[in-house]
């Protein structure tokens, strides 16, 4: 079947298997960024945007999105010039492997849009889906009060 | 962050540098193994054994082999060469009783066949018209019963080796004593004698094991795997298939010991030689937690005594260790239990360590971040505490007064070593003073162990509790690391090393180490590492090791780096290199000439004394400075469901010099989580039939971020002289404290000591019941 898609402000018209899952689909389209880590709804590491609202992309039918907008980690740093919210995870240290990173920002976005200055437990509260071996969530949590405060005084 | 005072005028090493690949990272750029897709690739997926211990009597594949299906391989079609997986160096400790594909299985997800087909529908799809009939075998899923007179013999290969006594499913086995223990413990005041449990853990990182493999237009065989031992993987690869490859790790989305084993990388390898076509395989969730590794789970019964004055006078810990189905790492977790921290109370009149590491029908136990130091803490600690209660002592001043100290040494160091004898070393930096004295300040324990514990109305109880760990840095003499670098006419540098970076920074900080000695900055070094073809040997990531031995390698190799250019350009300016020196990128001459690296680079490629300056350089350590950590937790319980919230948690670590603060900072905190969660909720679960329950990420509990209430770490001001600029291991050592500190704190506040990890909330509920109504 075919669906179309507006994938990080790109349209695309694109031929699907039937029960075929967002995750899958984009990946194939080249948005690396969008990861494969429990392909159970439990981890966020394939969190995109659907038309703004932080989605586990695993658990979405790509059918389901026909006609809609898509956001991946791909569509948050123009030109290589990292958004406030990559550049506070890089100098909190927030990012080891880096391998929840691209879920953490695309829901951290939608949080900042939703709510341009959270508080600790805000952050915790929204975030608390997206799961992360490496951190501890500390440096991430600095990170995204750091990046909604740089926001603010943009 | 305050910066730590050193020895050394420091202008790179010890700065919250940036990690030099964080850029890619953090805009999801496509640098992991999955991410890479390769033309006309077959996707890879592995039968595995629905039963926990079982005979395979007969395979049919015929009805399997659909259109679409490439190969299906089953142990009549791989090399039968037995080994382990556990990936280490040559010869491996740990025993020969692994192959590829066997006719046996021996847990639940052991594999049985590999399909390759041209997508990941037709393999499974394929996968369930294999049919496999199996003589189904009594299983031993309770490793505490692995050696009861009728357990079935899970070994029984004739060509198994280095395993200790197969017949009675034991992998391992081993016993030391230093004075006599039985004597000094009746010459004690008080004693202790119980017994503490840890459970097998996952390592659950995000990014599951994967691995490709393809022929290179040359026919070179190429492997591009997670791994954290890519120099490892390639010599166990040639062993199995008797073929060179090239082995090559990118990016890695965390590995904590669960990749150092070789998992993968054969069963994409077989499809490749059968074939010719590229593999890949990826593995699901289910199988990253079900048939990969876990952390051995351990029994230790603890003996111990002391005087009335709180001097320690003996200890014991005998243990059981549960290996699994297989004996990937078996000896050497086992030892470690004792060997990282048992010298930590080295003041001791006897000390005596041991037991058996057995198999059982369960997954196969591998490292694990801590590797073995975390079982043994939280045995050893939870007795030093329970002693210290006993006699009526603070347990931080009990634990410090029997502790180790600068210029001391403990023959445990000697006696025990990986697998085999160990080395003999003088402790020269150790603050676990400053972490315990400043860090109960910090802490505010003394104020805080005076408040009520309890409040009655409001169902709640807090409890405040103290752990020490010591860890190691490196194998020493086994362990070793290269670096090579070599200078560019753009004044760059590239710093080659075999080191794995698995997310830890390790290229970050090898690349700060370099730029420090080459008085230069960490955007002119370029790291390549761990590309068996292009790069030095290095042992792999684990071990503690690569801060301290790749580390060391890196700077010995800039130093001469340093020594060529000084030549280079002494030779340009006919002047002795005692009047010359590096300066922000170039050479400095006391007569006031200077030239850029660039300029001199440039001369030496085309018009001077034609050469191109590159140097390699090897290291071995021959101590294994230990890291200390004094860790104080609070824990907040509801006593009307049993839960435990970790209020506070604070870690005062002596890791020498931070080579990046943020970096190191973020070790020990992401240490500390994991420890959490092994301490509150992380554990297996099996059905009867041996299969795992808790396969995914709703049913194995890790940390999420509402579990973690504050994480603080510091650093003592501490320097390793043997270290590379001062540093010692940092990435280990937080997992050691969080059970023994919780365990410590949950006794306070309720006087109710657990002694099996996890505390489960349920379990805790039952004993508040029992104890409080």
């Amino acid at each position: 079947m075919r669906v179309n898609i507006k994938i990080n402000d790109k349209n695309h018209s694109i031929e699907i298997e039937p029960g075929e899952m967002l995750l899958e689909t984009l990946r194939r389209l080249g948005y690396k960024g969008v990861k494969h880590a429990c392909s159970t709804a439990s981890c966020g590491a394939c969190t995109v945007q659907i038309d703004g609202k932080p989605v586990l992309s695993c658990s979405t039918f790509t059918a389901a999105v026909d006609g809609h907008e898509v956001k991946t980690i791909e569509g948050f740093s123009n030109e290589g010039v990292l958004s406030e919210i990559q550049k506070a995870i890089l100098e909190e240290g927030a990012s080891q492997c880096g391998f929840c990173i691209p879920g953490l920002v695309v829901t951290a976005e939608a949080l900042l849009k939703e709510n341009p200055d959270p508080d600790q437990k805000e952050i915790i509260e929204y975030l608390k889906g997206n799961l992360c071996r490496c951190t501890g969530y500390e440096s991430q949590t600095r990170a995204i009060m750091k990046a909604a405060k740089a926001r603010r005084e943009r | 962050m305050s910066k730590v005072l050193t020895e050394e005028k420091l202008n790179v090493v010890n700065t919250p540098v940036e990690k030099v690949d964080g850029k890619a990272l953090v805009r999801g750029k496509p640098v992991f193994t999955d991410d890479f897709d390769l033309p006309n690739a077959l996707t890879v997926k592995i039968l595995r054994s629905p039963h926990a211990h079982a005979i395979i009597k007969s395979i049919d594949t015929s009805e399997a082999m659909i259109e679409g299906v490439a190969c299906i391989l089953t142990y009549k079609d791989v090399p039968h060469v037995i080994y382990t997986r556990a990936g280490q160096g040559y010869p491996e400790p740990s025993p020969y009783d692994t192959f590829i594909l066997d006719k046996k299985v021996r847990y639940v997800g052991d594999a049985v066949a590999i399909i390759a087909a041209e997508n990941e529908n037709i393999a499974e799809r394929a996968m369930k018209l294999i049919k496999v009939d199996y003589e189904i075998l009594p299983a031993i899923l309770d490793y505490e019963h692995a050696q009861d007179p009728d357990a079935p013999v899970i070994h029984d290969e004739p060509e198994i080796s280095g395993s200790y006594d197969p017949k009675h499913n034991i992998a391992s086995h081993y016993e030391m004593e230093i004075g006599n223990v039985e004597e000094e413990l009746k010459k004690c005041d008080y004693t202790i004698d119980e017994v503490y449990y840890t459970p097998n853990q996952s390592h659950a990182m995000m990014e599951p094991h994967t691995a490709i493999s393809y022929f290179d237009p040359n026919g070179r065989l190429t492997v591009i795997t997670s791994t954290q031992v890519p120099f490892h993987a390639r010599r166990i690869l040639n062993r199995l298939f008797g073929v060179n490859c090239r082995v090559i790790k990118p990016r890695i989305g965390g590995g904590f010991g669960g990749k150092q084993a070789i998992h993968v990388e054969p069963y994409v390898v077989a499809v490749t030689l059968k074939t010719g076509r590229p593999a890949k395989c990826v593995y699901t969730r289910e199988e990253t937690m079900t048939a990969t590794n876990t952390r051995h789970a351990m029994r230790f019964r603890v003996r111990a005594g002391a005087m009335k004055d709180g001097t320690l006078r003996a200890i014991e810990l005998w243990g059981l260790s549960n290996t699994g189905a297989y004996g990937e790492h078996a000896l050497t977790v086992f030892m470690v239990a004792g060997s990282k921290t048992l010298p930590l109370y080295n003041k001791v009149k006897a000390v005596k360590f041991g037991g058996d590491v057995v198999y059982s029908n369960t997954e196969p136990a591998g490292a694990f971040r801590g590797y073995g130091a975390p079982q043994g803490m939280f045995a050893l600690d939870s007795a030093l505490d329970e002693l210290a209660r006993k006699i009526g002592i603070d347990p931080i001043e009990f634990k410090l007064k029997n502790s180790i100290r600068e210029g001391e040494t403990s023959p445990i160091f000697r006696i025990m070593g990986e697998g085999r004898e160990g080395v003999d070393q003088i402790i020269r930096s150790c603050k676990i003073e400053e972490c315990a004295i400043e860090g109960s300040k910090i802490f505010n324990w003394y104020e805080k162990i005076k408040r009520p514990r309890i409040d009655m109305k409001k169902k709640v109880a807090h409890g405040y509790g103290v752990a020490f760990a010591m860890q190691g840095s490196s194998i020493p003499a086994i362990d070793m690391g290269g670096a090579t670098l070599k200078m560019n006419d753009d004044g760059t540098f590239n710093l080659l090393v075999g080191a794995t970076d698995l997310g830890t920074g390790s290229d970050t900080i090898l690349a700060q180490i370099a730029a420090e000695v080459l008085h230069t900055t960490v955007d002119k070094i370029t790291v390549y590492s761990s590309d068996t073809d292009m790069t030095p040997f290095d042992k792999g990531a684990y071990a503690s090791s690569t801060t301290y031995v790749s580390g060391n390698a890196v700077k010995k190799a800039a130093e001469k780096m340093k020594k060529e250019i000084l030549k280079a350009a002494s030779e340009l300016f006919e002047k002795p290199v005692e009047f010359l020196d590096l300066e922000e990128d170039k050479v400095v001459c006391d007569d006031g000439r200077s030239i850029s690296f660039a300029e001199l680079q440039t001369k030496l490629f085309y018009t001077f004394n034609q050469r191109q300056l590159e140097v390699t350089e090897s290291f071995v350590s021959e101590v294994a400075p230990p890291p200390y950590l004094v860790s104080f937790a609070e824990v907040e319980i509801d006593m009307e469901t049993g839960k435990v919230k970790v209020v506070d948690f604070l870690n005062y670590i002596d890791c020498g010099v931070p080579i990046n603060p943020i970096l190191a900072r973020g070790q020990v905190e992401g240490a500390s989580a994991q420890g959490i969660g092994i301490a509150l909720f992380e554990d297996h679960i099996m059905d009867k039939n041996g299969r795992l329950i808790t396969d995914d990420f709703f049913t194995y509990k890790i940390p999420a971020r509402g579990d973690i209430g504050k994480i603080e770490v510091r650093f003592a001001k501490s320097y390793e002289p043997t270290g590379p600029f001062g540093a010692k291991s940092v990435s280990e050592i937080g997992l050691d404290t969080p059970g023994p500190a919780i365990a410590n704190a949950i006794y306070d506040a309720l006087g109710i000591r657990m002694r099996r990890l996890p505390i489960r909330s349920e379990e805790l509920f039952f004993e508040i019941r029992k104890k409080y109504g």
